[in-house]
């Protein structure tokens, strides 16, 4: 057996093909090193295409997440002030002003609307601080409540008991005119407090000095300190 | 007969002579297995490898119809359910599929985790295998995602809100997760890519794999107490008890494997036939806000420990709990590669069993009952009973409407009936004084909110009669021992000043 045939490299001659005959070893390890130089190049060449085309994948794949989060929220306008009487909390549903043709029902959210003494205003977001849920506003005990794990609310926004680490979310609000308007946009979550004002401090007992530090910093994390 | 035979025969070898995978095939179905494997302990593997067969068929039937489009899934479900023929029975297979995956997929990790299996030299096969399980588990909550109803809705704003929480990376994983600023259009999209086409191709590269690994390791003989796992003797003992006591797994074994998936199967149609498709819920419109949402069975301990978590160390242990039980599965296998396999060895390990097994289930029962969510309709649909306001003065059955009133129903049963949030009051006057009752009433404290605002004075004292004549079944009210001494003017001496 002729060592050379031992080679993987050897050249891909047809099986029992008589036809090319073994080349001197001197050149085929010659031609060898320049197929391995090769070989190398073509790998660098994928890795520099693969680069190439990783730009665009990871930017489509990040796109919705690089438009900065303010940017989502527009003023929109929730109604006429003859829509929120004075002392009321209301459900108003408002469509959301970023959507797809194809969003459906999912593009209408809705909020809920306090208007306190004389023209002040507040707008809840609906959903739960805790874990997003919506909360369900109840006039008589003035209290939100969170159908999922009980997360409960004074009619301030202010957190009353429950899992929740702050008050309700807030949309920064204006009245324009005889109509209330509001900054919306994003889907309130822990992660986006920047444009949703923390709601007004309220002393409970126990946990006073936790709800004040957790709405005056960002909540990223459930440790206040 | 011997013509069309030889003809058959043609035919294969036609083939064979191109593909050269009948030889394989055959070799590899026909190896040799120690004969305490042919067990019925172990056909769960093989089980969960054919529920994933009917799953993907079912999903691809299911796929001909449904729309992944926000404003009309839900429709589609709809006219899958009651127009297309034979539409719900699929849906019912293709959800208690899913079901029925989870569950064989945790049996079959009990299984071999008890019987040893993860040992030398089959590591890595346990580590795919714990890929496998969480693959299985992505699975179940894309799919949950893609039946676009309410829960599914408020299901996804619960992921966005866990995800939101992640130090520094929550916001740009939650607009990765929506595709949006909101749970619409492109979210049900990126959640139908999820779960018809990159999760399911990773499970079938991972099951390759797995399948790969027990074909070229041996499938894990029966363990016997003593029996010692050693890396440097293993693979020749192993060799010794296939040589002894060898068996071809076809078809002296694989039998087993077949009759138990065919029972399987079976099941899933029958649980599919008699109980029918899951949901949809109502439509995912979120200014429905009527409703309480859940997730699907093998997510309710989550949604158990989300309700039981401490709020100061809830998001701590969101993200490090998932990250330590993860990692310990994964180093399960390298930290104990060697040893006894026998279970009757590992008590540790049967103990870790039983204790999970229970937690999971307590979690999940909680989960199916949701003592910790208040009950939204409680205070306009349960009646007081009427032996509450029995021989009652006027003011305290006034208490009883402003305890209707108030919503207090919600969250306290009483007479059985209401919310589990707080504590039953059938027999609050004998846990409390009244003053005790009036504090705890205005104040709020432990999970109950202030009624201060909400109630005022003349409602405040009505309320509170009627609770002090909540003492069960006639049970002396609770008393404060002080009180007699302070209205009968004899008061203790003095305590010192200045503490």
């Amino acid at each position: 057996m002729i060592p050379n045939e031992q080679t993987p490299q050897s050249d891909p001659a047809p099986p029992g093909g008589q036809a090319t005959p073994p080349a001197p070893a001197s050149t085929r390890s010659a031609g060898h090193s320049r197929r391995a130089f090769l070989f190398k190049l073509s790998l660098l060449a994928n890795g520099a295409v693969g680069a190439i085309l990783a730009i665009p994948i990871i930017g489509y794949l990040l796109g919705p997440a690089v438009k900065k989060g303010g940017s989502y929220d527009s003023w929109i306008t929730l109604g006429p002030l003859s829509d929120f009487p004075e002392g009321e909390t209301r459900l108003v549903n408002f469509r959301n002003p970023i959507t797809t043709s194809w969003d459906g029902p999912t593009g209408d959210i809705p909020c809920w609307v306090r208007h306190g003494s004389g023209s002040t205003f507040q707008v809840f977001a609906i959903n739960c601080a805790h874990l997003g849920c919506p909360v369900r506003w109840f006039a008589q005990s003035k209290l939100f409540l969170c159908p999922c794990h009980g997360g409960a609310y004074y009619a301030d926004g202010a957190r009353a008991s429950g899992p929740p680490q702050r008050g309700l979310f807030e949309y920064d609000h204006k009245v324009a005119g005889n109509t209330l308007m509001v900054k919306v946009g994003k889907m309130p979550t822990l992660a986006f407090t920047s444009c949703l004002k923390p709601p007004p401090l309220t002393q409970i007992e126990g946990t006073a000095p936790f709800a004040r530090r957790a709405t005056i910093e960002r909540p990223r994390t459930g440790n206040p300190s | 007969m011997t013509g069309l035979k030889r003809r058959g025969i043609k035919l294969y070898d036609w083939f064979e002579r191109r593909l050269g995978l009948g030889k394989p095939i055959i070799e590899a179905a026909e190896h040799e297995i120690p004969a305490s494997t042919s067990s019925w302990w172990y056909v769960f593997g093989s089980a969960a490898t054919v529920i994933l067969g009917l799953q993907i068929v079912t999903g691809i039937l299911l796929a001909l119809v449904y729309t992944p489009s926000a404003s009309q899934a839900w429709n589609s479900l709809q006219f899958l359910d009651h127009n297309v023929q034979l539409g719900w029975f699929l849906r019912a297979i293709h959800g208690w599929g899913s079901d029925f995956m989870i569950a064989i997929v945790l049996i079959h990790m009990t299984q071999v985790f008890l019987f040893g299996a993860f040992k030398f030299p089959r590591e890595l096969t346990w580590i795919i295998g714990v890929f496998l399980l969480l693959l299985t588990l992505g699975m179940a909550f894309t799919g949950q995602v893609l039946r676009f109803d309410q829960d599914a809705y408020w299901g996804l704003g619960i992921g966005a809100s866990i995800l939101s929480r992640v130090p520094f990376l929550g916001g740009v994983l939650v607009d990765m997760t929506l595709g949006g600023p909101i749970i619409a259009g492109p979210t049900l999209s990126r959640f139908f890519a999820l779960h018809v086409f990159v999760i399911p191709g990773i499970l079938l590269a991972f099951v390759g794999l797995h399948v790969w690994m027990v074909l070229r390791l041996g499938i894990n003989e029966w363990p016997m107490p003593g029996r010692i796992v050693r890396k440097s003797t293993y693979v020749r003992e192993y060799d010794a008890l296939t040589k002894e006591t060898g068996i071809p797994f076809v078809p002296d074994a694989v039998w087993k494997d077949a009759l138990f998936a065919a029972a399987i199967i079976l099941a899933v149609i029958a649980c599919a036939l008699f109980f029918g498709p899951f949901g949809p819920t109502g439509q995912p419109d979120p200014t429905i806000i009527q409703t309480a949402p859940k997730p699907d069975f093998a997510f309710l301990w989550i949604y158990a420990v989300l309700a039981y978590l401490p709020p100061s160390i809830e998001t701590p242990v969101i993200f490090i709990a998932p990250v330590l039980i993860i990692a310990a599965m994964l180093l399960l296998p390298l930290l104990d590669g060697e040893g006894e396999k026998h279970w009757s060895r590992r008590p540790v390990a049967v103990l870790m069993v039983a204790v999970i097994a229970v937690t999971l289930g307590a979690f999940t029962r909680l989960g199916m009952y949701t003592p910790w969510s208040p009950i939204m309709n409680a205070w306009t649909s349960d009646p007081i009973p009427t032996a509450y306001l029995h021989s009652r003065t006027p003011l305290e059955r006034e208490g009883a409407i402003v305890f209707q009133n108030k919503q207090c129903r919600n969250c306290h049963s009483i007479g059985g009936q209401g919310g589990l949030r707080g504590p039953a009051l059938d027999s609050i006057a004998t846990r409390m004084t009244e003053d005790q009752i009036i504090r705890q009433v205005l104040q709020g404290g432990g999970n109950m909110p202030a009624y201060g605002n909400s109630l005022n004075p003349s409602e405040t004292t009505a309320l509170v009669r009627f609770l002090t004549t909540l003492h069960g079944n006639n049970l002396s009210p609770a008393i404060d021992a002080s009180r007699h001494l302070a209205l009968s003017g004899e008061l203790p001496p003095a305590e010192p000043a200045g503490h």
